[in-house]
């Protein structure tokens, strides 16, 4: 639930990170801190196992722009992907403003990418959000391994799998590359406000 | 979904944290959503700690907390409280979706604190209450 605060003319919303497990969430905060860290104060932080799973959360502020002479502080969190971790998974979905669904482009991972869209969306009923209320993109990443001759799920199969009925923006992306990362949370971002626009004064 | 606080409650809200724990020489306190977010910030000048960071930490602790509560068969556990060797932090639940973090040093009585803690809840109670969620 964003926060409109009228005395420092701010806005905070929680934008958080969602999909199977290794299908690069962390890695997507990661680079965009790359690109960040110079002009924030703050780390990034990670709350993760030794082999560097998410075990709970990643957090990092990013700062974007203005609206009606409100400053937007977007919180970015990522959500462990694997299945057994969603008791932590569900608690930092409390107050999501807006998703990004970091989906796994490899052809193996088609199962997981689907459970996962299952599960946030019961997750999100346990918040009483409809996920088609819920201002959402889609990322389908790690497209640089098709570079690599490793079969990747083509657009279309992806398109059909996940977003038939939702009918949310998508994004082509490498995570780890940094292609197409920033436009995608831009975009969610951008979408995320729409609903908070109107309630500037 | 939104909710928006003005002016005038921000800083009735800022005024009774000075005056009720502030004035107690407490290092800092933070007054958050559960969502992570920050309302009100305030500390003694002397530290400035990445209060965002805090904020999102703080409401992940407190809901795992819970979560715990729940599955052992309890409603809650009403003191969370973390101590180290100089600093301490104390999480206080106001309603159902707000957070009182403080931040304080040896040289401040617990009890005291907690006291001045309850009062202060009652005032912030008030004020929030008038809140628009839109
Ligand atoms: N080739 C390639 N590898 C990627 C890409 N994005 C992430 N990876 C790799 O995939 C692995 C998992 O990435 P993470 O970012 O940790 O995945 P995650 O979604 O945070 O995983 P969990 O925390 O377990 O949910 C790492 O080895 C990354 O380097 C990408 O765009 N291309
Ligand atoms: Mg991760």
């Amino acid at each position: 639930m964003a926060f409109i605060n009228t005395k420092t003319k701010e806005v905070q919303v929680k934008l958080v990170f969602v999909g199977p497990g290794r299908g690069g969430k962390t890695t997507n905060l990661e680079y965009i801190f790359s690109r960040i860290r110079h002009r924030i104060e703050s780390d990034m932080v990670s709350i993760k196992t030794q082999g560097d799973r998410t075990l709970f959360f990643d957090f990092l502020p990013f700062e974007l722009g203005a609206i009606k002479g409100y400053n937007v502080k977007t919180q970015l969190y990522t959500v462990p992907g694997q299945v057994k971790y969603n008791a932590t998974r569900k608690l930092v979905l409390k107050g999501v403003d807006g998703i990004v669904f970091v989906a796994d482009s490899m052809v193996d991972r088609r199962e997981n990418n689907i459970n996962a869209l299952n599960n946030l969306t019961e997750n999100l009923k346990f918040y009483d959000i409809d996920i088609a209320d819920l201002p959402l993109v889609f990322q389908y990443n790690k497209r640089d391994l098709a570079t690599e001759g490793i079969p990747i799920l083509d657009v279309e199969s992806m398109e059909k799998d996940l977003n038939a009925q939702l009918k949310a923006p998508s994004f082509t992306a490498s995570a780890l590359k940094g292609d197409n990362v920033i436009p995608t949370v831009k975009k969610a971002i951008s979408i995320t406000l729409v609903g908070i626009r109107d309630k500037l004064l | 979904m939104s909710y928006i606080l003005d002016q005038e409650q921000l800083d009735g809200l800022e005024e009774a944290l000075t005056t009720d724990l502030m004035t107690l020489g407490i290092q800092s306190v933070i007054l958050i959503d559960m969502a992570g977010n920050v309302i009100v910030n305030l500390d003694d000048g002397k530290v400035r700690h990445d209060v965002y960071s805090l904020a999102a930490l703080a409401a992940g602790n407190f809901g795992a907390v819970s979560a715990m509560a729940s599955i052992i068969g309890e409603e809650e556990f009403s003191l969370l409280f973390h101590k180290g060797k100089s600093e301490n932090i104390n999480f206080t639940k106001i309603m159902d979706d707000f957070l009182l973090v403080s931040i304080f040093g040896n040289d401040v009585s617990l009890g005291y604190l907690r006291l001045k803690i309850d009062e202060v809840i009652k005032k912030i109670k008030v004020l929030i209450e008038q809140t628009r969620s839109t």
